[in-house]
């Protein structure tokens, strides 16, 4: 039993002994549940922009911080304490309603996710997993949805020309990223039989990420380009328009705009562990959520990897990435893992039987069409190229011909 | 047990205030004193010309159209990715063609160049 089982277990003995209704117990213990959950996720957001800055600096030849605490863990603290205390200016002409609420509905909308990421098995009483939801991962992409209205609000709101741009960039670039995350995450489902995200850690005998290979990289990639992050940061390119949607934000909501990004990444790492990476379960039983953490936070360094080596992509180059890469190859996936599975258990490889003869193979599929794609894709990328070369050529001659 | 969506409701009230308390004591510490330039719309320095509440760029409509006919086929198929272990052979085939008619759509968007980015 973990800790947070004792504790909750504890409390709930508590009251039933002072003589409270067992439907008091019942919502008080829920309310806990919840603002404990709440609060894990604001102190990860601390935790990360430690990390953040820390890893980004030694990836750059700097330091980071080092003055507030050892090695300058404190210093998301002070950043705390300054964004409380800094005036909030609020711009001429901004639609003022939708202007405020905007940071509080995209933070919440990442915030409200935590309710079913499971962080250990569910115990019944336990604050490991908020709640055992049978759609699970529908309400984590429905919810995630809600941050893009979020971001066109804030974009509106700031009558702003870069920020409304940028939330323009902003909104394309996240509906358009969402079709291949959603479309992985059915792969996933399929595989599992279930939605609920506790259930799908118990029935991978196989680490998804071995027969859903493929699935797994665009899930990550399509998960990176729906926070936001270098390299897809194109809505908040700083030397294009500024800082895109939330230029006009200062203060707490900025820092209530950048909770929400730091947040969504580090979900995106989650639920990665979740669908792909056995979850809490690691090589020492007992240890739930510290492995759950340390999965989540190597996912979270594997982005800041991402930031620390890409450059950013140019929209046309984002879009046509999405649309003429991203999509094809999971639908194809899909097709390709539907087939394959359904072949594998007419060979005897069922999951069942020899999970992990099936997960290889699977693998192995996998890889190969990973790598059909990618020479396809440089074949076809390559030949556009050599065409937009030609044709460029052609234009610059053309005048200079002409006026001879 | 509460149930859980009543859980997920409690939980998006819990977070709103949670995050409001951030808010509500930043505009109580912080100093409040504008004026004209401060407040002005941030665009590197250069007065802003016109109104941005603006019409603009139809070219995001076709996105929003294709990705429509995505989302809902997602929806389509979810309860289907579940039922996959016991369906029988017909019924997955019958998914898999599904597929392909969509994946067809975006074949037609592809070669009627409305995935080009101009």
């Amino acid at each position: 039993m973990d800790i947070f089982t004792s504790i909750a277990l504890f409390l709930r003995q508590l009251m039933s002994n002072i003589g409270l209704a067992e439907w008091l117990i019942d919502l008080i213990m829920a309310i806990l549940r919840a603002a404990t959950l709440g609060t894990a996720g604001l102190l990860t957001f601390m935790l990360l922009t430690w990390i953040e800055r820390k890893l980004i600096a030694r990836m750059q030849d700097r330091l980071g911080p080092t003055v507030h605490g050892p090695g300058g863990i404190l210093i998301p603290l002070a950043d705390g304490i300054k964004m409380i205390t800094k005036e909030d200016t609020i711009p001429e002409g901004a639609d003022r309603p939708v202007y405020w609420l905007a940071p509080l509905l995209t933070a919440t909308a990442v915030i409200i996710v935590f309710a079913v990421i499971p962080f250990g098995p569910d115990t019944g009483g336990g604050a490991l997993v908020g709640t055992s939801l049978n759609v699970g991962i529908v309400y984590v992409l429905a919810v995630g949805a809600a941050g893009v209205i979020a971001v066109l609000m804030a974009g509106w709101s700031s009558n702003n020309k870069y920020a409304l741009l940028g939330a323009f960039r902003a909104v394309a670039q996240l509906i358009s990223y969402e079709v291949p995350q959603v479309l992985t995450v059915v792969a996933v489902v399929m595989l599992a039989g279930t939605m609920d995200l506790v259930e799908m850690v118990h029935v991978q005998t196989v680490p998804f990420i071995f027969p859903l290979f493929l699935a797994a990289i665009v899930f990550f990639i399509s998960g990176v380009a729906e926070t936001g992050r270098a390299p897809f940061d194109l809505l908040e390119a700083e030397s294009e328009i500024v800082a895109g949607y939330h230029i006009e934000y200062s203060a707490m909501k900025f820092s209530l705009v950048m909770m929400a990004e730091f947040i969504h990444a580090f979900l995106v790492g989650a639920l990665f562990v979740t669908l792909f990476l056995n979850g809490w379960n690691g090589p020492i039983a007992g240890l739930d959520v510290v492995w759950f953490f340390l999965k989540c936070v190597g996912m979270f360094f594997i982005m800041i990897w991402f930031r620390g080596t890409f450059p950013r992509f140019r929209i046309d180059q984002l879009m046509a990435f999405n649309w003429k890469f991203l999509v094809p190859l999971s639908l194809i996936n899909l097709l390709v893992v539907a087939i394959g599975d359904r072949l594998l258990v007419s060979l005897g490889w069922s999951r069942a039987e020899d999970p992990w003869a099936w997960g290889l193979s699977l693998f192995a599929v996998n890889v190969v069409l990973l790598l059909a794609a990618s020479i396809v894709a440089g074949r076809v990328g390559r030949r556009a190229r050599e065409r937009d070369r030609a044709k460029a050529a052609a234009r610059a001659m053309a005048p200079a011909t002409s006026g001879r | 047990m509460v149930e859980p969506f009543g859980f997920i409701g409690l939980f998006i009230a819990v977070a709103i205030v949670l995050l409001s308390v951030p808010l509500i004591l930043n505009a109580i510490l912080a100093p409040r004193k504008p004026n004209k330039v401060k407040s002005e719309a941030y665009e590197c320095g250069m007065e802003t010309v016109g109104d941005t509440w603006i019409q603009f760029k139809a070219q995001y409509y076709v996105y929003a159209l294709i990705f429509v006919v995505f989302d809902v086929e997602a929806i389509f198929l979810l309860p289907w990715a579940v039922a996959y272990n016991q369906l029988p052979l017909f019924g997955v085939i019958a998914m898999l063609l599904f597929i392909v008619l969509l994946a067809d759509g975006l074949v037609y968007a592809w070669r009627k160049g409305d995935l080009e980015w101009s």
